[in-house]
Parts: C-alpha cells; structure tokens; sequence
C-alpha cells in the first residue's frame, strides 16, 4: 500500500517537474514549485511509514513551512518587482499604469 | 528494494533539473529551479537516513538561498522587461569542460576506495563515533549524539561559528537591507549655482 502511494507520488514529482520546466509562464514555475514542495513533504511521510522511522516526520512538517515562505516570497517578487518598500509614491504605480 | 527505486527515480530527477538549469536563460526560472533541485535532494537525503543534512538542506537549500537569489534578482535588475531574462551565451566554453571532466574523474576514480554505504568497517564508524555514543549520554544527557557533539563537546567552536554567520548577517543587512536611501538635500547654494 505504502509502496503503491510512493509510487503515484513519484510519478506526481515528475509531472510538477516537467511543468517546472517547460511551463510557459512565470506562475506556472511558482505553483509547479509549490506543488513540488507538497510531494516532497507527502514521500517523506510515507517513507517515514514504510521504514518504520516516524521521527522524520518532523521533517516533513518543517519542509512543509518552508515551502510556503519560499513561494510567498517568490510571489511578492513577481507582483511588486521588489522586497522593500519605496519612498517614492510615484513607484508604487505599477508597470503598464498611467502615472 | 523500494528505496533503491525511489533513490534511482530521485536521482533521475536531479540529473533533469540540472541540465534544465544548465541550459535556461531565465534566470527566475533557475531560482524556482533551484528550489525544486534542493527538495529533492533534501528528499534524498531522507531515504539515505540522514534526517539531519536534510533538515539543513531543507531550511538553508530550498527556503533561504532562494529567498535570497530572487532578492539579489530584484537588486540587480535591468531596465529592460522581462529583466529576468539573460541572453544566450554565444560561445561555447571548452576550458571550464575540460576542467570539470578531469576533476570529475578524479573524484569518482576516488570513490573506488571509500567503503561501502553503511559498512561497519568504515572508519568514521570504528574512530571516535564509538566513544560518544557510548559516552554522550552520561556526560551531557542529551539524547541526540549529533546534539551533544555540536553543543556540548564543541560548544565553544559552534559559538565562534554562530558569531560569524551573526557579523555576516548584520553586514548584510546594513548594506542591502531596509529602505533605499533618499535623494541628498541640495542646499541654496548648491541651487543657486545651478539657476546661474
């Protein structure tokens, strides 16, 4: 059962990473990321279960955060075009918009 | 038998995300690349049972390089839109192949002689790995060996480490971080020479 489950989520990985590579734009990079960083999360807890080592669980459950902090930082960068914010209210005005 | 078909499909995997980041010219592409490339070897590294380089490799590979790559890209940005893309490098690099073939070689005609995955002969087994085991527990009670040797038997060498990844953080973030600085205040004179 455990196997089967690795098995189809492997086959997953390889479906985000095909998408990761040829997705023609940008978010489709983002939520393949995203998506890669699930199964990850998802074969670890399995295997945790197939080898009997349910410690690494902990892993799990820290890849799982830490996925979520890249993708929203990842996601702030495309939206604003930077991290901080600016002095200037005339930069605010987004790109294509009339100032 | 599963982990040998996990680590083969993973490492298959690996090879596919490192020849996409070799020949992309979307460098934003390359960063979600990256993150995808730690995750898996994090992955790997579980199946390997070595939870701990996974933990490492999880919260510094996938979380924090690439917080930092996609800042260090909206630093360095160029006019130009998309200003992620780069150009396509004309010509092909003969030297730094040669380079990396030879280097390669050495390492893998290296393996031949490193014992095998898990042998009880290696000597990182047979060294000093038997005395903390043994020992760690009583001296320090802390019950993760790797724990104890970082914190407690090398304490003072994790705190001189802490220290220069601290200094290295606040230099960082005096000189990138926060808000960009304003425009200096011209002054009358300044003004006055410019109207003349």
């Amino acid at each position: 059962m455990y196997i089967a489950a690795s098995l189809a989520i492997l086959v997953t990985m390889g479906l985000a990473l095909a998408r990761a590579l040829s997705g023609p734009t940008t978010y489709d990079r983002i939520a393949a990321v995203n998506m890669h960083g699930t199964k990850t999360v998802l074969l670890i807890a399995v295997l945790a279960f197939l080898s009997g080592r349910t410690d690494v669980l902990d892993i799990a459950l820290v890849y799982a955060l830490i996925n979520f902090i890249g993708v929203v930082a990842a996601l702030k960068l495309v939206e604003q075009g930077n991290f901080h914010a600016s002095d200037n209210p005339d930069d605010e005005v987004k790109q294509g918009e009339q100032k | 038998m599963i982990d040998v078909v996990v680590d083969i499909i993973l490492l298959t995997f690996l090879a596919t995300t490192s020849i996409a980041i070799m020949r992309m010219t979307n460098l934003f592409a390359i960063v979600m690349l990256f993150g995808i490339f730690s995750l898996l070897s994090a992955g790997l590294f579980v199946v390997m049972d070595a939870p701990d380089v996974a933990f490492t490799e999880a919260a510094v590979g996938a979380g924090i390089s690439t917080v930092l790559m996609l800042a260090t890209l909206a630093l360095v940005k160029r006019p130009k839109e998309p200003y992620y893309d780069e150009a396509p490098r004309a010509h092909r690099a003969w030297l730094p192949l040669i380079v990396v073939t030879i280097t390669g070689s050495a390492l893998v005609y290296g393996t031949w002689d490193i014992p095998n995955f898990g042998s009880p002969d290696a000597p990182s087994q047979t060294h000093v790995a038997r005395f903390y085991l043994e020992n760690s527990m009583p001296d320090t009670g802390v019950p993760n060996t790797v724990t104890a040797v970082l914190a407690s038997y090398r304490g003072f060498d994790t705190l001189g480490e802490v220290t220069v990844i601290f200094t290295a953080a606040v230099a960082v973030l005096l000189l990138i971080g926060g808000k960009r600085p304003k425009p200096a205040l011209r002054s009358k004179d300044e003004e006055a020479q410019d109207e003349a």
